[in-house]
């Protein structure tokens, strides 16, 4: 028998394990239970103190411990935490021996303020500058500083953990790299080099320094007050973004590979698209056209037409600017349509998990495929009047669900989209 | 569209482009001529005890003609656009619209420098006693330029690439140190070999002069100390010496290439790539054996480029591996061009392919034999890539038959 393949003749990629951490909590069964009922994992940030800043709440992980403490350390306890969901469900491989290579986002990696102020104490001086840092910092006293701070660490940390194949890739294509990651996985897959690839997407980035960092580029909400309301997707009073903590974890597999081994197939990875757009470093170009052809580049890749879609799970950051310009965009390509499929945002109630943002989002849309159950958008109280999405608003919506289209875009003009279906097309 | 009826390795991927901006001077001949006369720029005293690659002043308008532009970017991101723009002269598509526009680009990257005056104003208010809980906040809020969190984003090279030259096909940015390059390189080559792609931008590109960066490598006694040697000579005088560099390589699929007319340096054959555990002495060794195992049959007239970086004991079970296959002549990047961390492989890439394309390979520079000279052209050469932690990473470059 011949191996199930697309029309356009490729491995049909199939998603057998799935593992997902986001500030609602750990796993498919709790997060999921959370998302359909409203819930919002966003509150006043505890790790750290808060004074001085515009921005005081996030989507924090704070149930996950990491000793001693750095944002790099949290992500990759996360990772490893959701990998373990998704191989348990997998069922693949064997334990630290996972048959293929693995496919990280991770939030861009530096020495962070604890280290830091740790090796401005140990100067011993009140006045001292990077010279005086630079000489105490050999020795060995800090070499575990080393290996943390290392672009490649997490996944090396992974890839020894589960046992993954080859050189694991580190990636970063900011919003849109947890989405990046899938994509290298099925593609790896469609050229055949592998049947079974792990796409892993994880941020832990809360901290100080992050948090000033969007701040200053005016990207972060500053409703604070309640927490809960502040994340408000395609609401006319939306006012940024708010930042969150997550991870996820997809088993991608070819059809092949994971029906003959008798795999349960929790969805398709139909179609994934990218388009860069060069127009500036945080804003979209006005026209929408990279957007356009992203969405339009993904659909294409899947071989479908956007009347085939029956849900878009957006990228919906709540910024003013993204949100109007997903609608303008998703009108482009889907004409009238645009305000006929049930939309939501996720983050609405996990916030931006940045990095990890396009695994879990996809991970979510698989289950609303499963589940048959669309999650709300919540805080949606007063719709933008120009936004004339379909959207899922505050309650859950029971749909029929055949295809998902999961949109994410970041900083540095990254555009990147999936198509998730429920059965091979 | 991917077009399936091609098989993965039929399609010849040629490398029609090369960029570089490095401590040697820019562009291929300045590159070429300081090999030829064995030329080192290392600056012993500007971050001493430390010894650092400076990178050769460039007139950064010839490539990035706004102001503005060059503003929004840290040298890292400069030195990289700028060598980007010269793979694109290079390869003849500076300004065609219609192959910017689909062009995939792959970028090793790591992270942005971080202002100096900031982290030490903080570390040293907290030092004479300023202890107010929200105090690391208000000086963050206060001091830290808005656009410098742009000009540290890993992706962000990739984006200033795509303004400034008008690149507007996809974009993906890889990072993990020394072996980021090489998975570039890997992703890009498996990618246009299968028929996804018909043209990519692949490189990185690293600025060595960096304070932040010494600490961060301090921490595990990595900076090369005092005074310079050739990577080889290092034993007793183990680390690397950071290099500034910018190199890029423009990868097309010998269809594309020969429909617009444009000349090959090389073939890119095959990258491979693996992380040894090395938790054994001979891991790395054995890695590099395997991967050297991988590539295709080596039959013409070779030789081996490699990024060796110096730091042990990497270059130590490096330099077993090469006894094993002596009669391959090596030269070493590190020695002539220092460390440039995830730009280290791209350039070896590009010397590589300049190497088979000027039909010599550059003069060794070494006193302890494991250069040796190499009479006539090379055909294929290896390039080799050992993280000083992680990571290791094979090419294959040939001439076009």
């Amino acid at each position: 028998m011949t191996a199930p393949r697309d029309k356009f003749g490729r491995p049909v990629v199939v998603v057998t394990g799935m593992g997902i951490m986001t500030s609602l909590g750990a796993g498919k069964a709790d997060n999921w239970a959370k998302l359909v009922a409203g819930e919002s994992g966003i509150r006043t940030i505890t790790r750290f103190p808060v004074e001085g800043l515009k921005t005081t709440m996030a989507g924090t992980v704070d149930f996950v411990s990491v000793d001693p403490f750095s944002s790099t350390g949290l992500s990759e306890r996360m990772a490893e935490i959701v990998t373990q969901e998704a191989l348990e469900q997998a069922g693949i491989g064997a334990k630290a021996d996972f048959p293929g290579p693995l496919f990280l986002a991770v939030a861009p990696v530096e020495v962070e303020w604890p280290q830091r102020r740790e090796l401005g104490r140990a100067v011993g001086a009140q006045d001292f500058n990077y010279d005086d840092l630079l000489r105490i910092s050999g020795g060995g006293k800090y070499s575990a500083y080393h290996h943390r701070f290392m672009f490649g660490s997490v996944a090396a940390h992974l890839a020894e953990t589960f046992g993954t194949k080859g050189s694991p890739i580190s990636l970063s294509t900011a919003c849109a790299s947890g989405a990046t990651s899938i994509q290298l996985g099925v593609e790896a897959i469609r050229r055949g080099e592998t049947d079974a690839a792990l796409c892993v997407a994880t941020d832990g980035t809360v901290n100080p320094e992050a948090l000033v960092r969007f701040s200053l580029l005016s990207a972060l909400s500053t409703q604070n007050d309640p927490p809960q309301a502040a994340s408000r997707p395609f609401s006319k009073n939306r006012d940024g973004f708010v930042m969150a903590e997550g991870a996820g974890a997809l088993v991608l597999e070819s059809y092949e590979a994971a029906t003959a081994r008798g795999a349960k197939i929790l969805g398709v990875i139909a179609g994934c698209g990218e388009l860069t757009d060069s127009f500036h470093r945080t804003r979209s170009s006005p026209d929408g056209k990279p957007i356009i052809g992203c969405m339009n580049k993904t659909l294409a890749d899947a071989g479908m037409t956007p009347d085939q879609i029956d849900h878009i799970n957006a990228h919906g950051t709540a910024t003013p600017e993204n949100d109007k310009m997903e609608f303008n965009t998703t009108s482009a390509v889907f004409g009238e349509l645009a305000q006929k499929i049930p939309v939501t945002s996720n983050k609405s109630m996990v916030g931006h998990t940045i990095s990890a943002a396009g695994a879990v989002e996809a991970i979510f849309s698989l289950l609303t495929l499963e589940h048959q159950r669309i999650p709300p958008t919540i805080n949606y109280e007063t719709p933008d009047p120009t936004i004339l999405f379909n959207v899922v608003g505050n309650t859950a919506r029971d749909a029929r669900v055949t295809a998902v289209m999961s949109n994410s875009f970041g900083f540095g003009g990254q555009n990147a989209s999936l198509i998730l279906t429920r059965e091979p097309a | 569209m991917t077009d399936t009826a091609s098989k993965p390795g039929q399609t010849e991927v040629w490398i029609t482009g090369i960029g570089l901006a490095t401590s040697l001077g820019e562009g291929l001949d300045a590159n070429w001529a300081a090999l030829q006369e064995k030329r080192i720029n290392v600056d012993e005293k500007g971050f001493a005890p430390y010894i650092v690659h400076p990178l050769m002043p460039v007139s950064f308008d010839s490539q990035i003609p706004k102001k503005g532009d060059q503003r929004q970017m840290e040298a890292w991101q400069r030195i990289g656009t700028y060598a980007a723009g010269l793979a694109l002269d290079s390869a003849g598509i500076k300004g065609n619209k219609d192959i910017l526009s689909k062009i995939d680009m792959v970028v090793a990257a790591g992270g942005g420098e971080r202002d100096l005056n900031v982290d030490t104003g903080v570390l040293t208010a907290e030092a004479k006693g300023a202890n107010a809980p929200g105090f690391l906040n208000e000086r963050l809020m206060s001091d830290l330029r808005p656009t410098l969190f742009l000009a540290q984003l890993s992706n962000l090279l990739a984006g200033n690439i795509a303004i400034v030259h008008g690149l507007g096909g996809t974009s993906r940015t890889f990072m993990g140190e020394e072996v980021a390059g090489a998975d570039a390189a890997r992703i890009a080559l498996a990618r246009i070999a299968s028929g996804e792609s018909d043209i990519a931008l692949v490189g990185g590109s690293h600025n060595g002069e960096r304070k932040d960066l010494l600490v961060l490598y301090e921490f595990g006694d990595f900076n090369l100390k005092d005074k310079f040697a050739p990577v080889w000579a290092r034993k007793d005088h183990a680390g690397f010496a950071l290099g500034s560099a910018g190199a890029f390589l423009v990868l097309e699929s010998r269809a594309h290439a020969e429909a617009r007319g444009a000349k090959p340096f090389a073939k890119l054959s095959s990258v491979v790539a693996d992380l040894a555990r090395r938790k054994q002495p001979g891991d790395t060794a054995a890695t590099l054996e395997k991967l050297w195992a991988k590539l295709p049959k080596r039959e013409g007239k070779g030789a081996i480029i490699t990024g060796a970086t110096g730091a042990e004991p990497a270059t130590s079970e490096e330099r077993g591996f090469l006894k094993g296959h002596a009669d391959f002549p090596v030269r070493s990047t590190g020695t002539m061009f220092g460390h440039t961390m995830e730009t280290q492989f791209p350039l070896g890439i590009a010397l590589a392919a300049l190497s088979i394309s000027r039909g010599a390979l550059f003069p060794p520079n070494d006193s302890t034999g494991t250069e040796i000279e190499m009479q006539g052209a090379p055909t294929q050469i290896v390039v080799v890539g050992a993280g000083h932690w992680r990571g290791e990473g094979m090419a294959l470059v040939e001439a076009v038959g």
